[in-house]
C-alpha cells in the first residue's frame, strides 16, 4: 500500500537532495570541525556554508545562528537564558496555544516562582493583541510567542508583537518552527531578538535546530562545555546535519514560492471538497491568515481517533486534537483555547501537506475521507441519519 | 500510537452489532460527547430471561467501539444473570487486552450493561448517584470506588485509565488518593488470608525474581534464595553484592521492604555466611 503522506506538521521527509549533501560527512568527512588539521577544517568550512545558508533564509547574519539539537531546545535555550540575563525579572509573557516545548517549560518555571501569562485567542484562533499589551510589565523578562501554530497553522502578527515589546525593553522571541520556510521572514526588519527552526519540519533530519540570537542580545548558554558555537552552545558539532540544515534552508527558499501557490492550491481543494462531502464540517482557525499548508477540520459526532486509525487502513497519515490521540483525556489544548465545543474538538482531524504532496493524493483523500466519516456516524448515538443530528453533550 | 491487539483493530474496524436492536427492552445510555466517548446499548430480553439479540451505538476511539462490539458479541445468548456478572476485565480480556490507559473503554461497557439490566428491571436511572468527584469527566466517589475495588487499583493514574477521573484539571487527585486509601483499608484484611509455607516461597521467589534480581542485577549484583523458616527468609548474596559493604542495607532497605510490601509483612531478611 502507498502512503499518502499529510502530517507534515509532525515532521517531514529528508529531502533527497538533503540526504545526498549529507552522506559524505556520515563516511569520509568524518573530522572533527575543532581540530588543527585541514582534515578537520575543511568540515568546518562546510559547516560555516551552512550557517550561511540558515541564515540566509532568515534575513539574518551567519553569527546569528546557533545550531542545536531540536526546536525545544531552542526554544528552552531562549526562555531560559532571558531569565538568566533579565536580572531580577521573573514573568513570561506567552499565549494559551504554544507548542509543548514552550507551554510545558512555563508550566515548570511557575513551580520554580516565576509568573506567566497566557494571553488568549479568539474563536477563530488569532491572539487578543490588547491583553497582550495589558500582559506586558516592567517585571517581564521575555516574551515568547509562536509564529504559527502547529495544529491549526493560524499565524500570528509576531512582528508586530516583537514591537511592542521592544518599545518597553522586553526580549522578544517566537517559535517559528512551522513557519520557516512557509512564510517570509526577514529578521533584520524586525525587533524579533530569538527564533527556533526545527530541521525535521523543513526536510533536513531530526535532532538538529537552530537558535537565531539577535547580534548584542545578552545570551547564557543552555548546554555548557566546549567553545563551539562561540560558546553559546557547547558540544561537537551534529556536523552532517548541519550540512544538511543548510541545504533544507536553501531549498526552502527556493519552494517558499511553490508552497503558497501550488501547496496552497492542493490545500484548499483538499478543505472545500472535504467541506462539500461531508455535513457538518468546520475548518477550525478557517477565518484567520493561515499556514498555506495546514487544514484543521473537526467532522461532528464522531471521534478523531477512529478516523485516524481508518485512515491508516489506505496509508493516509494526519492528526487529530481528540483526547485519545493528545496523550491525555482532554481535547488538544488548542481547540479548548479557541472555545471549540467538546463536540467538534472531539472529531477533529489535521491535514498538513508539503511539496511533495499531489493532485492524486488529494484525490484520494477526497474519495477515503467521506465514506469513513459516514460508516462512524452511522453507529454514533448523536447521529441522526435524517440530518436533524442533535448534540446532547454541549 | 497505541498498541492495539489484532482483536481490537478486528473488531473496530468490523464493529458487530452496530445499531440499535428494534422492540428493545433494555436499554443503557452512559457517557457524553463532551466526555469523548459515550455508549448506547440496546437489548432484546426474551420471555425466558435470556438475551436474544444486543446492539450498541458508539461515539468513541477504536477502543470505545471495540470494547462495546465484544460487548454484544458475549451478550447474546447469556441469560441476565449471566450477563450480570461480566465484568469490565471481562470485555478486556475479550479483546486480548487493552492498553492501561484505554481500560476505561472496557469500564464503559460495563457501565453501559449496568444500566441496560436496570432499565429492564424498571429502576429508574441510577445516575449521578454518589457524589461528583471529578468535575472535568463528571465521576462520582461511587464509580471510582467501584473500579478501585474490581479493578484492585492502587494510584491515582490507574484510576484515571480506568474511569478518567482526574485526567483533567488534577484538582481531584487528592480526593481520589483518600478513595484509594479507604478502599484499600475497607480491603486489608480479606486480601491476607493466611499463607501456607508452600504459597509463601513461591511468592517470595517471584517477587525476587521479579521485582529485587532485576535491579540488584543492574548493579552487577544478585541474591539467591537458600531456604524460608517460619518468617525468615535466608538469603546468599552473588555477584558485587557479596563483596558490597553496603549490601546489608540493601537488604533491610530495598529487599525485605519490598517482600514485606508484596508477599507478607512480618518477614525477615537474613543473610548466611559464605
Amino acid at each position: 500500500m502507498k502512503t499518502i503522506y499529510m502530517d507534515n506538521n509532525a515532521t517531514t521527509r529528508v529531502a533527497p537532495e538533503v540526504l545526498e549533501t549529507m552522506l559524505p560527512f556520515l563516511t569520509d568527512l568524518y573530522g572533527n570541525p575543532s581540530s588543527a588539521y585541514s582534515f578537520g577544517g575543511r568540515v568546518a568550512r562546510n559547516i560555516r556554508e551552512s550557517r550561511e545558508q540558515a541564515s540566509a533564509l532568515l534575513g539574518a547574519s551567519p553569527e546569528e545562528v546557533i545550531f542545536t539539537s531540536c526546536g525545544s531546545e531552542s526554544d528552552n535555550t531562549a526562555i531560559m537564558s532571558a531569565l538568566n540575563t533579565g536580572k531580577d525579572k521573573a514573568h513570561i509573557v506567552t499565549t494559551r496555544v504554544e507548542h509543548p516545548a514552550v507551554k510545558v517549560l512555563c508550566n515548570e518555571l511557575v513551580k520554580r516562582g516565576c509568573r506567566v501569562t497566557e494571553v488568549p485567542v479568539d474563536r477563530k484562533g488569532e491572539l487578543d493583541m490588547d491583553r497582550y499589551k495589558e500582559s506586558l510589565t516592567s517585571d517581564t523578562a521575555i516574551v515568547s510567542i509562536m509564529w504559527a501554530n502547529n495544529e491549526t497553522g493560524v499565524i500570528f502578527p509576531v512582528e508586530e508583537a516583537a514591537q511592542l515589546a521592544r518599545s518597553r525593553g522586553i526580549l522578544f522571541h517566537t517559535d517559528a518552527v512551522q513557519a520557516v520556510g512557509k512564510i517570509p521572514i526577514d529578521l533584520q526588519q524586525s525587533a524579533i531578538d530569538m527564533l527556533s527552526i526545527s530541521g525535521h519540519k523543513l526536510h533536513a533530519p531530526k535532532g538538529i535546530g537552530v537558535l537565531y540570537v539577535r547580534k548584542g542580545t545578552k545570551f547564557s548558554p543552555f548546554l555548557i562545555g566546549g567553545h563551539q558555537e562561540r560558546g553559546r552552545r557547547g558540544g561537537t558539532e551534529n556536523t552532517a546535519s548541519i550540512i544538511g540544515l543548510g541545504k533544507a534552508c536553501e531549498l526552502a527558499a527556493d519552494r517558499m514560492d511553490e508552497e503558497n501557490t501550488r501547496v496552497k492550491s492542493l490545500r484548499d481543494r483538499l478543505e472545500r471538497e472535504l467541506l462539500n462531502r461531508i455535513s457538518h464540517s468546520r475548518v477550525n482557525g478557517g477565518g484567520a491568515p493561515r499556514l498555506p499548508n495546514t487544514t484543521n477540520i473537526s467532522f461532528e459526532f464522531v471521534e478523531g481517533e477512529a478516523i485516524l486509525l481508518r485512515m491508516d487502513e489506505f496509508g493516509i497519515c494526519a492528526s487529530s486534537g481528540s483526547a485519545c490521540t493528545s496523550g491525555s483525556l482532554q481535547p488538544s489544548h488548542v481547540l479548548r483555547a479557541m472555545g471549540v465545543p467538546f463536540t467538534m474538538a472531539h472529531g477533529s482531524v489535521r491535514l498538513s501537506l508539503s511539496v511533495y504532496n499531489t493532485d492524486e493524493e488529494v484525490d484520494e483523500v477526497i474519495d477515503k475521507l467521506p465514506p469513513i466519516i459516514e460508516k462512524l456516524r452511522a453507529f454514533s448515538p448523536f447521529w441522526k441519519p435524517e440530518g436533524q443530528a442533535c448534540a446532547s453533550g454541549t | 500510537m497505541w498498541e492495539y491487539t489484532d482483536k481490537v483493530k478486528e473488531h473496530f474496524l468490523n464493529p458487530r452489532n452496530a445499531g440499535e436492536v428494534k422492540g428493545a427492552n433494555a436499554v443503557g445510555e452512559v457517557g457524553s460527547m463532551a466526555c469523548g466517548d459515550a455508549l448506547k446499548l440496546t437489548l432484546k430480553v426474551g420471555d425466558n430471561g435470556k438475551i436474544e439479540d444486543a446492539k450498541f451505538q458508539t461515539f468513541g476511539c477504536a477502543s470505545a467501539i471495540a470494547s462495546a462490539s465484544a460487548l454484544t458479541e458475549m451478550l447474546k445468548g447469556k441469560s441476565l444473570q449471566e450477563a450480570e456478572r461480566i465484568t469490565n476485565q471481562d470485555i478486556a480480556d475479550y479483546l486480548g487486552g487493552l492498553p492501561k490507559e484505554k481500560m476505561h473503554c472496557s469500564v464503559l461497557g460495563r457501565q453501559a450493561l449496568e444500566s441496560a439490566l436496570s432499565n429492564y428491571r424498571g429502576e429508574a436511572p441510577k445516575e449521578q448517584e454518589g457524589k461528583i468527584v471529578c468535575e472535568c469527566f463528571g465521576v462520582t466517589d461511587r464509580e471510582i470506588e467501584k473500579a478501585i475495588r474490581e479493578n484492585n487499583l492502587t494510584s491515582v493514574e490507574e484510576v484515571t485509565n480506568y474511569t478518567k477521573a482526574g485526567g483533567g484539571c488534577e484538582s481531584c487527585h487528592d480526593a481520589i488518593r483518600e478513595l484509594i486509601a479507604r478502599v484499600r483499608e475497607e480491603e486489608a484484611p480479606a486480601k491476607r488470608p493466611k499463607l501456607t509455607n508452600i504459597q509463601k516461597i513461591r511468592m517470595i521467589e517471584e517477587t525476587l525474581e521479579r521485582e529485587i534480581r532485576p535491579s540488584l542485577q543492574q548493579d552487577g549484583g544478585d541474591i539467591e534464595l537458600v531456604d524460608v523458616i517460619g518468617n525468615r527468609v535466608l538469603v546468599a548474596s552473588r555477584g558485587a553484592c557479596a563483596v558490597c559493604k553496603a549490601s546489608e542495607l540493601t537488604l533491610t532497605h530495598f529487599v525485605e521492604a519490598k517482600l514485606r510490601e508484596m508477599v507478607w509483612p512480618e518477614l525477615v531478611v537474613e543473610e548466611v555466611p559464605k
